[in-house]
């Protein structure tokens, strides 16, 4: 079909014809043989996870120094995931003088390796971006971002500072985007492109080769902006590209069924925990079929509005104002939230071992970089901020372990995460956040 | 030579950059900043779509958010990027758009011509098509390589579907899909009236022109003007504008700039816990944000107040569903009507209106800290700094402790710790003296039984309740500094930049000068030579002159 539509565009257009390339980028293979059907390597996948406030101090889990994990009051929800994860704690965020934006620069830093200056800095791409660059060209969406909160602006992605990855929040909307009229089925037997699909790939060439000019009056950040313009309508040409070409067998792909029509969406906890549930549903699925490989997940801000009906705080405005329980010794009705956050975590985790691939299951072949804002929320601190890397990428992470940190920087964290994915990095972060020691524990 | 402007000489315009005595009360000559490439807003999209298109067309998608940048989603327009998942939007929005406008009922209508034949191209009719439609999306007649180009896909498109009007749709998604649509890119060319400098092109005051005052694209009218030149001369500019204030889409412009500048945007997202607020249903959100873009026009444009007066101002409208939270008896329950609060009442101002005490509060309480904070922020642009980052919040109590009853007894014991009182102090007595309105806008005298102190003061200025903090903010000289800010920062799509500084004090002057008529300030605006007034695109980032290019904002803070 590729050279059908060349010609057609030679035909027509003066040949704005862009090369494809489609196959699966082998050097994320695992070691382990697992395959598809086909016979062709079972991708690895990425993508975060994102819950805000942390945990209690002492609640989250034992910081004895063991090899193993020892979950706490808060965590429970994850006993029955051990093995799946490993959890980093006592790594910390060297500001370098810069203030600390209250649940803004823990989470920055845990994901770009850098520090920000003050709210809404953001010069530096996060993870997901940096790996989406590498393994995101070659599936239909380079990444599909999603909070459960109801609000697109609640997205921890971006490349810098002004271009930032709104999420979807609607699950129908979602669902319609992932599985509606552009989706082709891997597994149907017979394939056969639409005709529009190559026009709309057409047109878009035409556009961008016609565009081209724009560039030229333009000042040097408008110049930047309009790269980034180019760059997502070649990525769109790309995702029609692949329409044109039967895709490949995914024998643990199944067309979800569709949301209810009434929705509701909102910051109420048990509407963002039924949407979290949602789209984490059709994900999996977007996942398992090939849509993706990089998806970014946000269960509840850094600065969580989640409340539960006929309560008049938030999560996080409880954080500051519930006094400390004298009988308990902490804040109950937060402590409360921490859990859920939890127990969301887990049923996200459980999405993916749900869906069984190759020998294994999804959540084999996918790293998930969990992580809040805050190591205590209650003193804004952003230290100690809770993080577990989740899966094991292929087998490339070994999981089931506690790492401890004594203070090292967070950003080696981000650093063996990216080294995991394939990327070929050898150092990450700036100022006191740049390292080179990757935690060479956790990798295989 | 405008009446407006004086063309100074060198020496006068060195004179200037210090003081504006000595030449006289004419506009201060500026350079002007880079001329700004916005992406356009969803309102201004759609708006566009409606008025090209007309409003059959159903524009079902949904845009992604824009930064706020020194208080205006306007500003932050200016930055947009578009990712790929917002093209993927555009192209399918676009292609909805399309499909809509050639099918069989609108294409009557929106088609200036009817091709040979269904199924196959048509040139000819397709030019027509492109070059009417073309003009409006990309707010200036298509170049020759531009209009082939659209009419080269509508009829290969056409052709490999068998349909006239499909190849059409397709010819228009491209259009849709330009960033030449997209983005509103600002062209300029040499001032032949000051030798050095430069301003915007007729095409592109135009564009400012309509944005600002209907926030749509240019019509026929002001694209013809550009056209032929009547938008270089301050007679044309001043034709147009009179016209266009005479329209009734300046409502809606004037609307969007409040909006904009109200950060009412938040209300796509508000939320009331329907146990504790259950009288906040979605009609009245609604109601309570049109109640409030409705006074501020009326105010602003028929009545032609005072700004200062919508402070202060008694008079709004109301609707059924808002009757019952103003305790207003509501003679059209299924519309609006011009209602005045009784004397003596506890609403007067806009700022006591339901949509600032709901929108800038917790789902389920009040809070007089957003409360001052958006009035800092929002009517007297101060900038309140970020809380600090370690803050030891063991004082606090709750609702429930007998001794904290109410919001002003909970603050003064988070106040006592130092890092926090020093920005609490700014906004809290603000919003404490809005106290006697809930977390969504009913009023109460009490609160967990006790009696709410509503007193406070603003910069020096001492008063009661919310209606006296109204009459500070109407008499605050900082509140018609703001709103001349935001307003040309939105007309420009970006801060006033430091070169800017005298120009911007002149226009504040002007302005009182008027009475603080908001319809005088917008015409100060379109007419002058500043608004107007670019510096060539810098290609180097890094360039030497950047300073002078920043925000006054920017430049304040660091100093």
């Amino acid at each position: 079909m590729k050279s059908s539509r060349r010609s057609f565009l030679r035909g027509t257009f003066g040949g704005a014809a862009v090369g494809v390339g489609l196959p699966f980028l082998d050097c994320f293979l695992n070691d382990s043989g697992t395959a598809l059907a086909s016979g062709a390597p079972i991708p690895v996948r990425f993508g975060s996870w994102f819950w805000g406030l942390g945990h209690t101090p002492g609640r989250g889990i034992a910081m004895d120094g063991k090899p193993e994990i020892t979950f706490l009051e808060e965590t429970q929800p994850l006993v029955p995931y051990k093995n799946d994860l490993t959890y980093f704690n006592a790594f910390n965020t060297p500001l370098d003088g810069r203030p600390s934006a209250v649940h803004f620069s823990g989470w920055v830093a845990a994901k770009t390796g850098n520090v920000p200056r003050s709210f809404g800095d953001t010069p530096l791409p996060t993870l997901d971006v940096i790996i989406a660059d590498e393994i995101g060209s070659d599936t239909r969406f380079r990444s599909l971002d999603l909070s459960g909160t109801g609000s697109a602006r609640d997205s921890y992605t971006f490349r810098n500072s002004t271009s930032r990855n709104a999420a979807d929040v609607s699950p129908i909307a979602f669902y319609q985007r992932v599985f509606g009229s552009g989706f082709v089925d891997p597994n149907q037997a017979d394939f056969k492109p639409a005709p529009s699909v190559m026009v709309r790939s057409s047109v878009l060439s035409a556009v961008h080769e016609e565009s081209k000019d724009f560039i030229k009056t333009l000042g040097a950040s408008d110049r930047a902006r309009m790269d980034e313009y180019f760059t997502s309508i070649r990525q769109l040409e790309h995702q029609l590209d692949l329409q044109m070409e039967k895709p490949e067998v995914s024998e643990a792909c199944r067309i979800p069924t569709p949301p209810p029509e009434e929705e509701a969406l909102g910051i109420e906890l048990d509407v963002a925990q039924n949407n979290h549930k949602l789209l984490t549903e059709i994900l999996v699925m977007a996942l398992a079929c090939n849509q993706t490989r990089v998806f970014n997940m946000l269960y509840s801000q850094a600065l969580s509005l989640l409340r539960m009906r006929g309560e008049s705080f938030t999560h996080h405005t409880l954080t500051h104002e519930e006094p400390i329980d004298s009988e308990l010794g902490y804040q109950r009705r937060v402590a409360e939230l921490h859990v859920y956050s939890m127990e969301a975590l887990a049923t996200f985790i459980q999405a993916f071992k749900n869906i069984r691939e190759g020998d294994g299951t999804l959540l084999d072949n996918t790293l998930i970089f969990a992580n809040s804002d805050t190591g205590n929320s209650r003193v804004h601190s952003v230290d100690n901020i809770p993080i577990m890397l989740i899966g094991s990428a292929g087998g490339r992470l070994k999981t089931g372990l506690h790492i401890a940190g004594n203070g090292d920087p967070v950003s080696r964290i981000g650093l063996t995460t990216l080294q995991a994915m394939g990327i070929p990095v050898g150092s990450w972060g700036t100022g006191s956040l740049e390292t080179s020691r990757v935690i060479s524990e956790v990798l295989v | 030579m405008s009446k407006h402007v004086k063309k100074l000489s060198v020496a006068c315009l060195i004179a200037v950059t210090f003081t504006l005595s000595g030449c006289g009360e004419s506009e201060p000559l500026t350079e002007g900043g880079e001329p700004q490439l916005r992406r356009l807003t969803e309102q201004q999209y759609r708006n566009t779509i409606r008025d090209v298109f007309g409003s059959n067309i159903i524009i079902a998608g949904r845009f992604d958010p824009l930064e706020r940048i020194d208080g205006l989603l306007a500003v932050g327009a200016s930055s947009a990027t578009i990712t790929p998942a917002a093209l993927e939007r555009y192209e399918a929005l676009g292609r909805s758009i399309a499909l809509q406008v050639v099918d069989g009922h609108n294409r009557k209508v929106i088609v200036p011509c009817e091709p040979v034949s269904n199924s196959a191209s048509d040139t000819a009719c397709a030019e027509q098509f492109v070059s009417t439609v073309g003009r409006f999306l990309f707010r200036r007649p298509l170049t020759d390589a531009e209009q082939s180009l659209y009419v080269k896909i509508a009829g290969s498109a056409g052709d490999t579907l068998g349909s006239f009007y499909d190849g059409l749709a397709y010819g228009l998604t491209g259009m849709l899909v330009s960033p030449k649509f997209l983005y509103v890119n600002e062209t300029i060319e040499p001032d032949p009236e000051a030798r050095g400098l430069h301003r915007l092109d007729g095409y592109s005051k135009a564009t400012r022109l309509s944005f600002l005052l209907w926030n749509t694209t240019p019509d026929n009218a002001l694209l013809s003007a550009a056209q032929n030149g009547e938008l270089g001369t301050e007679k044309g500019l001043e034709t147009q504008f009179n016209r266009m204030m005479a329209s009734s889409r300046i409502e809606h412009g004037l609307e969007s700039f409040f909006e904009d500048m109200l950060e009412f945007e938040r209300f796509d997202l508000i939320e009331k816990d329907p146990v504790i607020y259950p009288a906040f249903v979605l009609d009245v959100a609604d109601d309570a944000k049109e109640q409030t873009l409705r006074t501020l026009t009326h105010l602003l444009l028929e009545e032609e107040l005072d700004y200062r007066d919508i402070f202060t101002s008694r008079k709004t409208f109301i609707s059924g569903p808002l009757g019952p939270i103003y305790r207003a008896r509501v003679e059209n329950p299924t519309g609006w009507a011009p209602y005045e609060f009784p004397e003596g009442s506890p609403w007067a101002g806009v700022h006591t209106h339901l949509s600032f005490q709901a929108l800038f509060s917790h789902p389920g309480k009040s809070s007089p800290t957003l409360r001052g904070q958006a009035v800092r922020e929002h009517l007297l642009c101060q900038k309140i700094p970020e809380p600090p980052g370690d803050v030891d919040f063991s004082n606090f109590n709750d609702d429930a402790n007998p001794i904290n009853r109410t919001a002003r007894q909970r603050l003064s014991v988070h106040n006592q710790e130092a890092s926090c009182a020093g920005c609490h102090k700014l906004m809290d007595p603000i919003g404490l003296a809005m106290e006697q309105f809930d977390g969504a806008g009913q009023f109460r005298t009490k609160e967990n039984d006790t009696p709410i102190d509503t007193s406070g003061e603003l910069d020096g200025i001492t008063y009661t309740n919310a209606v006296g903090l109204g009459q500070a903010l109407h008499d605050n000289p900082s509140a018609p500094a703001c709103v001349t800010n935001r307003l040309y920062a939105y007309a420009a799509g970006r801060s006033p930049v430091n070169s800017e500084r005298q120009w911007m004090g002149f226009l504040e002057e002007k302005f009182a000068g008027t009475g603080y008529k908001i319809p005088e300030l917008l015409k100060e605006i379109v007419l002058s030579e500043a608004f107007y007034r670019v510096l060539p695109p810098s290609l180097d980032t890094t360039s030497a002159d950047a300073s002078e290019t920043q925000p006054l904002a920017a430049k304040e803070e660091k100093s």
